[in-house]
């Protein structure tokens, strides 16, 4: 098992900047969505990125994910590639479903992402399947007994240690385990929720307490291999490419009319 | 050629293609019958219905999953496991638990081609026994077709015989897409020819198994044996009848039914379903887009009553269409002579 302490400099920048293009992203969208251009439902992931690039960066392509209607920091975090993600958010050619699928449906098989759910509660038995296709048969259908641990959703480094010991434990054949992450949101449930049920400066203080970057900094900061420069180009490259990916994503064209009527067996 | 009852046709062709590819995986409640039990018996009855007999000994648990009653996690495991590379035959044993997992099947496995912009399929058949006829109430004797069929995404296949029960079944495992196989309770013990060696049935091809002239009858599942017996009777008293069995309602063989109603003018349709928003309705309407200038009388569907399915062997008689009632529909068909 791969402890967070052990993680060298590269793959502390290599989480840091998963993290950062997942928070450049979501923060871009929650601008961009304001301009009316990007349709139909979008529930951003800021504040959680923690979660997914802990969970993730003890996984490989060929792990399977399964994830939610909140499903754009999975996807970064497995891999997707961010300007195919961002096109197929705009509904454009090139998107990651080809625009068919949209915000709420983002896969891709070949990063081992079995796909955003729309369906809550939707995934898991498809998790159940994809178990089953890798051969973990001793973990399948169990759904009494499962260990459990409660981690903090905003420290990497605590989610990346929780998931290397439920990651060995199903390596090992011993079946599955569930993390419950304690995190916030920085955004509404989706993009337009006035969000009434929450406090004056909620967020505010949040974002202070709660941002997973800002801890991971902090920790770089009191004896970690990262230098503050080294940070801040992660930075400046996240925004670059989230820049880019809006600039491509404006610019690609619809999906041609045809589209409607492929990828189904059969169309009337 | 060797006569088989359909129960034993699909047997065959289960055991013929998980021989022929290792990728293919069984799961379901009890499809071995007593694998997981307490009886020592690792298969105590191949399945409640035998369509699965001898598979868990040749194949071995890896390949043959008996599930914990959770018909959300079968099929969710069957669409994961495609996903991930398997070629899963999912049993649902009874189709009117469909509802219990209606979201795996019309919210995922139906749309994941389409909705991951043709980047992955999901080769999962799921075969579920379905139709009234067994005084087994209402939540155990649905057909259930019709919701299915109008699912985009999905293709439905409906045998009513041994023969074409194997083919088609075959062909379901090959195809790339979600398959929902229906099979009728009543028709498992259906005797008829089936060859030893594995065949396709394709899709969208109906059987023309009866040829007339003066009406076209088409009828589904346990329909096609009554609709025959209605129209050999009347063929002595010289009404002949053309008799269309669509196979497969998703994709549906339209051409068939028109060029038979071109030629006859007249068109009964058989359909153990409730009238409403049913195959009947279906293949009506599309006779009435398509070859409306053709018909020479109103078309007839003959159909279950819109009220679930009876329990009392009396009442149940009553709400399945019979020979009788297509007969006397084909006679109405023909009052105009």
């Amino acid at each position: 098992m791969i402890d967070s302490m052990t993680l060298d400099k590269s793959r502390l920048l290599h989480a840091y900047r998963r993290m950062k293009m997942i928070r450049e992203f979501e923060e871009r969208l929650h601008v961009e969505i304001a301009t009316g251009e990007i349709p139909g439902f979008t529930h951003l992931y800021a504040g959680q990125e923690a979660i997914a690039v802990g969970v993730c960066e003890q996984l490989s392509d060929s792990d399977y994910i399964v994830s939610t209607h909140r499903g754009h920091g999975h996807c970064i975090a497995k891999g997707c590639d961010v300007l195919g993600m961002m096109k197929e958010i705009y509904g454009r050619q090139g998107g990651l479903c080809n625009g068919k699928g949209g915000s709420m449906h983002i896969a891709d098989m070949t990063k081992g992402m079995l796909g955003a759910n729309a369906i809550v509660g939707g995934g898991p038995p498809i998790a159940v399947g994809a178990a089953i296709g890798s051969n973990d048969l001793a973990g399948r259908c169990r759904g009494f007994g499962m260990p459990a641990e409660r981690v903090d959703g905003a420290d990497f480094h605590a989610v990346f240690d929780a998931m290397g010991r439920v990651v060995q434990r199903a390596r090992s054949g011993a079946g599955p385990s569930a993390i419950e992450a304690m995190i916030t949101r920085f955004y509404g449930h989706f993009e337009g929720d006035p969000q009434n049920y929450r406090a004056k400066d909620e967020v505010a203080k949040l974002r202070m307490s709660m941002d997973c970057l800002k801890r991971f900094r902090a920790r770089m900061l009191e004896g970690g291999p990262l230098s503050t420069a080294e940070l801040d180009a992660v930075d400046a490259e996240a925004i670059a490419l989230i820049d880019r990916a809006v600039i491509e994503a404006k610019a690609a064209p619809p999906p041609p009319a045809a589209d409607l009527y492929s990828d189904v067996y059969i169309n009337y | 050629m060797p006569q088989l009852t359909m129960r034993d046709a699909l047997n065959q062709a289960l055991h013929q293609e998980m021989a022929r590819d290792e990728r293919i995986i069984v799961l379901g409640e009890d499809v071995s019958g007593g694998a997981g039990g307490t009886s020592g018996e690792r298969e105590a009855s191949g399945g409640i219905f035998g369509v699965t007999k001898g598979l868990l000994p040749r194949f071995g648990e890896g390949r043959v999953l008996d599930t914990p009653i959770s018909e959300s996690a079968i099929i969710g495991a069957a669409a994961g496991a495609a996903l991930a590379g398997l070629r899963p035959v999912a049993e649902l044993m009874f189709a009117d638990f469909v509802g219990v997992c209606l979201d795996q099947i019309y919210n995922q496995i139906a749309k994941f081609r389409y909705m991951f912009g043709g980047r992955s399929t999901c080769p999962v058949v799921i075969r579920m026994a379905m139709g009234a006829g067994m005084n087994m109430g209402p939540q155990h004797s649905q057909t259930i077709y019709s919701l299915l069929t109008a699912i985009p995404g999905l293709k439905i296949v409906i045998p009513s015989n041994a023969y074409d029960a194997k083919g088609l079944l075959i062909q379901a495992i090959r195809d790339d897409d979600p398959v929902i196989f229906l099979e009728h309770k009543a028709l498992y013990p259906r005797k008829g020819e089936v060859p030893e060696e594995a065949y396709v049935v394709p899709f969208g091809e109906a059987n023309l198994l009866r040829e007339g002239e003066h009406v076209t009858v088409v009828a589904i599942a346990r329909m096609v044996p009554f609709a025959e017996r209605a129209v050999d009777a009347l063929a002595k008293e010289g009404i002949t009848c053309d008799l269309i069995d669509p196979r497969t309602t998703s994709p549906m063989d339209e051409e068939t039914i028109i060029e038979s109603v071109e030629g006859t003018g007249r068109l009964v349709i058989v359909d153990e379903s409730p009238p409403r928003c049913g195959m009947a309705c279906d293949i009506a309407a599309t006779i009435a887009q398509k070859a409306f200038r053709s018909l020479k009388r109103p078309i007839i569907q003959v159909t279950a009553p819109h009220t679930p399915v009876p329990f009392a062997p009396a009442l149940e008689r009553q709400y399945v269409p019979g020979p009788a009632r297509i007969e006397a529909a084909i006679r109405e068909a023909m009052k105009d002579e």
